[in-house]
């Protein structure tokens, strides 16, 4: 196994804010790597420092055995870049941006062209390639960043956010593209999300950020065993919480309002007490701990987690500023 | 192969550049029908009661509508940038292994290709003027060429220190139009302008690009031809250098 991204303490801050701290990660090759965390973990941040277009305040770190400050130039050539923010030149066809990528990292034209035909026939773009991208929907375009973030071959594909903004079964081909791309290309993959379950899916590895560090690191499965048991959703009018606390086997309880998750240990046998505790009970439900949980377990708060809580969080915002407003 | 790199580079961002212009057909359109206008409406408007020297006025003022074509096409291309990075598509760009000052000469000579070929297809109108002689055409072209390169690097030295397009208008009022109306373009040079003019007129280096225009088209200049070269060589030569320091300078 090689090495192919190693950061040792790297770290960041704007004036007095600590944006990232003691970011230490090594990623073998080809695995996919995943950075978790709300808005303003600081996973934006570190991208931009292993890209270097960002220098690091503290620690290092290097890319395919190239040190991002020394040697920035040649970690710009080995990696591959899709911005959280579509950079797409819209006034030209899909094929002319793969090009230009092409020419600005110095491919030969007789290869260039034949790996950007095989890439775009890969992704189903090849019968809108000459396409103005104007025209192209937000998975289309995203499908030609991918494309063009893995044309010259990167040692590791950064994707910030690849399917922020797209509606969810956009969402899930984009990552079906991602993971047969970089399989098919064997390259290495450092992700940021905050769909955690997405995550969860594709993910070898992850690491869950807040606040500028790194909280946990493991396999998502290992992540989730590390937390244990069950979870019981419970709704109900109301809910003797101290009382249930107390029990040995109830590691937590979160929620309010009528809904309740307790986290039980281990087993299903507990299940019958708990239950006893509480009643009237006009929903119940038990499901297994998700990296939902483990986040929340890690940070005592939730991440905004599919489209459905996205859209909850806009209606929310819009109400404060009608009640504001008032 | 560092060098070979960097060439492909220029050569990449220069190729975006022309590929955009040539399919805009109706900015090229619009960009030549402003000048044909002031030629056209503007010169024979005031040539019918004003000549300079006995040269019609309209001939007199081609020069200096040469000139005006490549003062605005040219900043107005370099202050574009501002709107390239608002909408993030320079972001790509900035992040390949090629340094910020090829992308900045292959920008400068986007630029220069586009004006030029909008000055090209007024000179092919050059006919309609009889006192334009075609053989300086090369010459003019050359001063219009150090002109373009001047003015790209300016217009792209202003775009990287701006933060938004709100500047724009002030950036138009401040810089483009006064180095418009102050180059000689529409008046003759002599000594009925008034002298706080004419101090404005000889520190304008574009005075010296349309000086040597006319110069070589019609034979009438103010300063030795050899002097507008060296101050135009020497304003081209001050614009690249900062504008690429400006431009390497510029935050994502």
């Amino acid at each position: 196994m090689t090495k192919v991204v190693e950061a040792q303490g790297l770290s960041r801050s704007f004036g007095r804010i600590r944006a990232v701290q003691d970011f230490t990660v090594t990623i073998e090759r080809e695995e996919i790597f995943g950075l978790l965390g709300p808005n303003g973990a600081g996973k934006t941040t570190t991208i931009n420092m292993l890209i270097t277009i960002l220098p690091p305040t503290a620690g290092r770190a290097s890319i395919a055995g190239f040190d991002i400050v020394r040697d920035a130039r040649k970690v710009r050539s080995c990696v591959g870049i899709v911005f959280q923010d579509p950079t797409l030149d819209t006034v030209l066809t899909g094929r002319e941006n793969l090009e230009l990528h092409a020419r600005l990292y110095g491919m030969k034209r007789p290869k260039y062209t034949k790996r950007i035909e095989e890439l775009l026939e890969l992704v189903n773009l090849h019968n809108r390639a000459d396409d103005l991208v104007r025209t192209y929907s937000g998975g289309m375009r995203r499908r030609l960043e991918l494309v063009r973030g893995l044309l010259h071959q990167p040692a590791v594909l950064f994707l910030d956010e690849p399917t922020l903004g797209l509606d969810p079964q956009t969402r899930a081909r984009t990552w079906e593209y991602i993971r047969l791309m970089a399989k098919k290309e064997g390259t290495t993959v450092l992700l940021t999300t905050h769909y955690l379950e997405e995550a969860q899916q594709m993910c070898d590895r992850i690491a869950i950020m807040d606040e500028g560090k790194i909280m946990a690191l493991d396999t998502p499965a290992r992540l989730i065993d590390a937390l244990g048991g069950i979870i019981l959703v419970i709704e109900a009018p109301s809910l003797p919480e101290a009382e249930l606390k107390e029990l040995p086997f109830v590691k937590s309880i979160n929620g309010g309002n009528g809904r309740w998750e307790i986290m039980l240990k281990d087993t299903y046998e507990n299940l019958p007490y708990v239950i006893e505790k509480v009643k009237p009970i006009n929903h119940l439900e038990i499901r297994r701990p998700s990296l939902n949980d483990v986040f929340l377990k890690l940070t005592g708060r939730r991440i905004r987690d599919d489209a459905m809580e996205d859209a909850g969080g806009w209606l929310e915002a819009a109400f404060r500023h009608e009640q504001r407003g008032r | 192969m560092m060098v070979a790199r960097e060439l492909a580079g220029i050569k990449g961002v220069w190729w975006r550049e022309f590929k955009v212009f040539w399919r805009e057909k109706s900015r090229i359109v619009a960009s030549i029908i402003s000048p044909i206008m002031w030629l056209f409406l503007f010169g024979s408007g005031v040539g019918a009661r004003y000549s300079v020297d006995g040269m019609a006025y309209r001939d007199f003022i081609y020069p200096g509508i040469l000139s005006m074509t490549v003062i605005f096409g040219s900043v107005f291309f370099g202050l574009y940038i501002v709107w390239d990075r608002k909408i993030d598509v320079f972001k790509a760009v900035l992040v390949a292994p090629v340094s910020r000052t090829s992308i900045f000469i292959g920008k400068v000579l986007g630029g220069c290709t586009d004006v030029l070929l909008q000055v090209s297809v007024l000179f092919v109108f050059s006919f309609l003027f009889p006192s334009v002689n075609p053989r300086g055409i090369p010459f003019a072209f050359l001063f219009l060429f150090l002109g373009a390169i001047a003015l790209v690097s300016l217009g792209l030295a202003i775009g990287a220190l701006l933060k938004s397009l709100e500047g724009f208008q002030l950036i138009s009022a401040l810089v483009v139009f006064p180095l418009f109306f102050s180059s000689g373009a529409l008046f003759p040079v002599d000594t009925n302008l008034p002298s706080w003019l004419k101090v404005a007129v000889s520190v304008n280096p574009l005075s010296y690009a349309v000086d040597g225009v006319r110069g070589a088209l019609m034979g009438i200049h103010t300063h030795p031809l050899t002097l507008d070269l060296a101050v135009l060589s020497a304003f081209a030569i001050i614009m690249v250098l900062t504008g690429s320091v400006l431009f390497s300078r510029m935050k994502l």
